[in-house]
């Protein structure tokens, strides 16, 4: 029904579903590839399920896939809702839907096959890289053309977030993507060596960006202030943080590349914006957090504001650590080393997925016309399954990584290195052990999470249809 | 910068001291309250779906000096280091040699540094012949460190090798084991090639295959005889490896003889070696380490094969 009496809620419910499902199979790659470096000889001979194919594999899968479904669904929903109108374009909505998921699952086929740009988080070769084109521009033409046609004369300030992505993301996207296509499988880079290196990080830092970051942000400013029942903090905070956030954001990529062959001059930018960066991203968690100002009591019962607020934290405490790691000398020890992959779960499991989920959990039953989630507690259950399970995984990956960090860098009194590499692989060992039982937690919430959405759609509790559009004027 | 043009060192210039600028005078323009502004406290006005409102508290005063003092770092970091301008301090990360002006480079900086520190302890042992040096506990240690540090990565930590990669414990030598050839071996590097015999086609492959396999009693007897003419022959594998198959140090023909295999044993491998050749390299490291550790890696090198 393509009215303006409603709004359009199938295209949300199908993004909302697939995100869930998306998620627990990008985080199931993510326990076998942890699963391989705990025990490395699990898997031997077996090209396709090798840890170099499965390892992006499950970076696009958890981004794209389950990221990805998640910001369509409530990018979508947020959109409809705060513009009063329902979206624009009719059927292109169902188009980037059905886009989307074919391109993961072209992502599902072509990335075991070996088939790979070699770009990180760029992997998909150059026929998806153009089928993501079309979906993207799709994509943005639904959402602006929603924007245009608003019946309410202000924008949302969680429209901003999204549209800066959008935007963004489709100019990375093409940027980045510039390719000479050989064979259907295989295409080579437009860009030559270190100018390739400094293009592909600027999209890669800005991917988190954008993608990670800026969208996530908009999620969160419908959420929280909704869920909570508070008005946002401040919006002369939301104002300054955005704009400084989306323009800074743009130098910090060289940071990935300090002590390269990256000139030097881009290495002090890539420093100095990510340092700049700390105060604009901060900006979104104050507003976050302070929103909850005088309801502070509703996180004792209501598991997802507790999903949204540890969100936050975990938003801040990556936001902080992204700067402090992106100085060039903590950078010369925590870089290669498993910090990183400790500091960007913080943000991915912590920010990004716990975020998703407290918003998902407070999307689906609207969207299906329940009261609520089928069960409370299995949310609460969820809730602490993950926590623990985000921390295991974060603090394991810190010590191993400042352990790393600082045995390859031990001298001895004649100027040799004290520990050979695999002395320090070695020592890892524990760490990957309960880096494997954090991620394991994780993805036991996500099948919660599931089992609970399914007996959400399936059951009685019928509410009122939410998805009428008030045809007075909003202002 | 110098090696850019100033086409793009302006460009660069305007928009990165602009997008800072532009963020200090935001910061500054929201601190200010404006006329028709909602007070702390109170929401803007304007309401989205049912209930979303906002409130116009300003901005956090801890937030905002953390704002301050970071776009006040960065004026500085960029004023002192390479920017569009070489920075104050002259400091560089690159090697002088690519750079035009008397700069200071943290990399040369750094070995310079290095060699002055522990050069001398490495120079002490430069006298020494090196079978005696392989039997000095200390200079053995000292080597061994310095093996885990630059050779492990293709010869192993025990230094017995991988495929490809040959093993230097086992008193078997492709380009002999004396003291001067072990450091000919590091100084200079090795570059053993095997000649592709493609040409010879797939059942005289297979003969020599079984020739090569005889030699260490295995094999088909029959296709081995056959093998033999070809690997003897004109223009045959002798002329590398020898009318005894026992190799040619000189040039990096391997022992055919000895069950020992760089690149594997198996018949399908030996054929693979023969259809395809090998190119095995190994890198000079003279001008990378410098004499002093050279002459300490090849006594613990010999060590390993003279107890």
């Amino acid at each position: 029904m393509d009215s303006q009496t409603t709004y359009n809620y199938t295209v949300v419910r199908q993004f909302a579903v697939m995100s869930v499902i998306w998620g627990i199979v990008g985080m199931l790659v993510g326990v076998i590839i942890a699963t391989q470096l705990a025990f490395p000889e699990l898997i031997n001979g077996i090209p396709w399920l090798t840890y170099g194919r499965l390892r992006p594999l499950h970076t696009n899968a958890v981004i794209f896939a389950f990221g990805g479904c998640a910001l369509f669904a409530t990018s979508y929903y947020i959109v409809q809702r705060t513009c009063q109108t329902r979206l624009f374009g009719g059927p292109l909505a169902a188009i980037t839907f059905w886009g989307w998921q074919l391109i993961i699952l072209l992502a599902a086929i072509s990335l075991p096959m070996g088939w790979t740009s070699g770009k990180e988080y760029a992997e998909l070769e150059w026929p998806i890289d153009l089928l993501i084109t079309v979906v993207w521009v799709t994509y943005a033409v639904v959402f602006f053309g929603t924007l245009f046609t608003r019946k309410v004369s202000h924008l949302y300030v969680a429209n901003w977030f999204f549209a800066a992505y959008i935007i963004v993301i489709a100019v990375l996207h093409l940027g980045n993507s510039a390719f000479f296509p050989v064979t259907l499988t295989k295409s080579y880079s437009f860009y030559p060596g270190a100018i390739d290196a400094m293009v592909q990080w600027w999209y890669g830092h800005n991917a988190v960006g954008f993608m990670l970051t800026t969208a996530f942000l908009g999620m969160m400013y419908y959420f929280v202030p909704k869920q909570a029942g508070r008005p946002v903090y401040s919006y002369r905070l939301s104002v300054v943080h955005f704009w400084a956030l989306i323009s800074t954001y743009m130098w910090a990529g060289p940071h990935h590349l300090h002590y390269t062959a990256l000139p030097d001059w881009a290495q002090s930018a890539g420093m100095v914006f990510s340092l700049v960066l700390l105060a604009p991203s901060w900006g979104g968690m104050i507003n976050g957090i302070m929103t909850l100002s005088g309801a502070w009591h509703k996180l004792r019962d209501d598991p997802i504001l507790k999903f949204l607020i540890v969100s936050l934290s975990f938003y801040g405490m990556s936001t902080f650590e992204g700067p402090m790691m992106s100085i060039k000398t903590v950078n010369a020890m925590s870089h290669y080393t498993d910090w990183t992959i400790g500091h960007v779960h913080s943000g991915a499991l912590g920010w990004v997925a716990m975020v998703s989920i407290g918003s998902l959990y407070a999307l689906i039953p609207k969207l299906f016309g329940k009261k609520e989630m089928y069960s409370k507690s299995l949310i609460e259950t969820h809730f602490w399954i993950a926590t623990i399970g985000v921390v295991l995984y974060a603090a394991a990956l810190w010590i191993s990584g400042v352990l790393q960090g600082l045995m390859w860098r031990a001298v001895n009194a004649d100027g040799t290195l004290t520990y050979s590499f695999i002395e320090s692989v070695e020592r890892s060992y524990p760490f990957y052990y309960v880096r494997l039982v954090g991620g394991l937690l994780f993805l036991a919430g996500m099948v919660i999470m599931l089992f609970n959405v399914l007996k959400t759609v399936g059951q009685g509790n019928t509410a009122e249809a939410d998805d009428a559009i008030p045809q007075a004027a909003g202002h | 910068m110098s090696e850019m043009s100033s086409f793009w060192s302006g460009w660069i210039l305007i928009l990165s001291v602009g997008n800072l600028l532009a963020c200090l005078w935001l910061v500054w323009w929201s601190v200010k309250k404006r006329p028709g502004e909602a007070n702390a406290g109170d929401v803007t006005g304007h309401t989205w779906d049912g209930d979303l409102q906002e409130y116009n508290n300003p901005l956090p005063r801890w937030w905002l000096w953390l704002f301050y003092g970071t776009l006040i770092f960065a004026g500085v970091y960029m004023a002192l280091y390479p920017w569009v301008w070489d920075g104050v301090l002259g400091w560089t990360s690159a090697d002088k040699s690519m750079r035009s002006g008397a700069v200071v480079s943290q990399y040369e900086n750094e070995v310079q540094k290095a060699n002055d520190t522990y050069g001398p302890i490495y120079a002490k042992y430069r006298a020494v012949a090196v079978a005696d040096l392989a039997k000095d506990a200390e200079a053995n240690g000292m080597g061994k460190r310095l093996f885990l540090t630059y050779c492990m990565q293709c010869h192993g930590s025990d230094a017995k090798g991988a495929t490809g990669f040959p093993n230097l414990s086992d008193n078997d030598w492709t380009w002999g084991g004396t003291p001067e050839q072990i450091k000919a071996s590091i100084e200079g590097g090795r570059n053993a090639v095997m000649p592709t015999q493609a040409h010879l086609g797939e059942a005289a492959i297979d003969q020599v295959a079984n020739y090569v396999m005889s030699l260490g009693g295995r094999g088909d007897k029959a296709k081995a005889e056959a093998g033999k003419a070809i690997f003897t022959g004109a223009g045959g594998c002798i002329a590398c490896h020898g009318p005894d198959a026992k190799g040619n140090p000189l040039m990096g023909a391997p022992n055919l003889t000895d069950n020992t295999w760089l690149y594997g044993a198996s018949e399908g491998v030996i054929k693979k070696t023969i259809t395809g050749g090998r190119n095995g390299v190994m890198p000079a490291h003279k001008a990378l380490l410098g004499d002093d550790k050279v002459h300490l890696l090849t006594a613990y090198v010999y060590s390993l094969s003279n107890k």
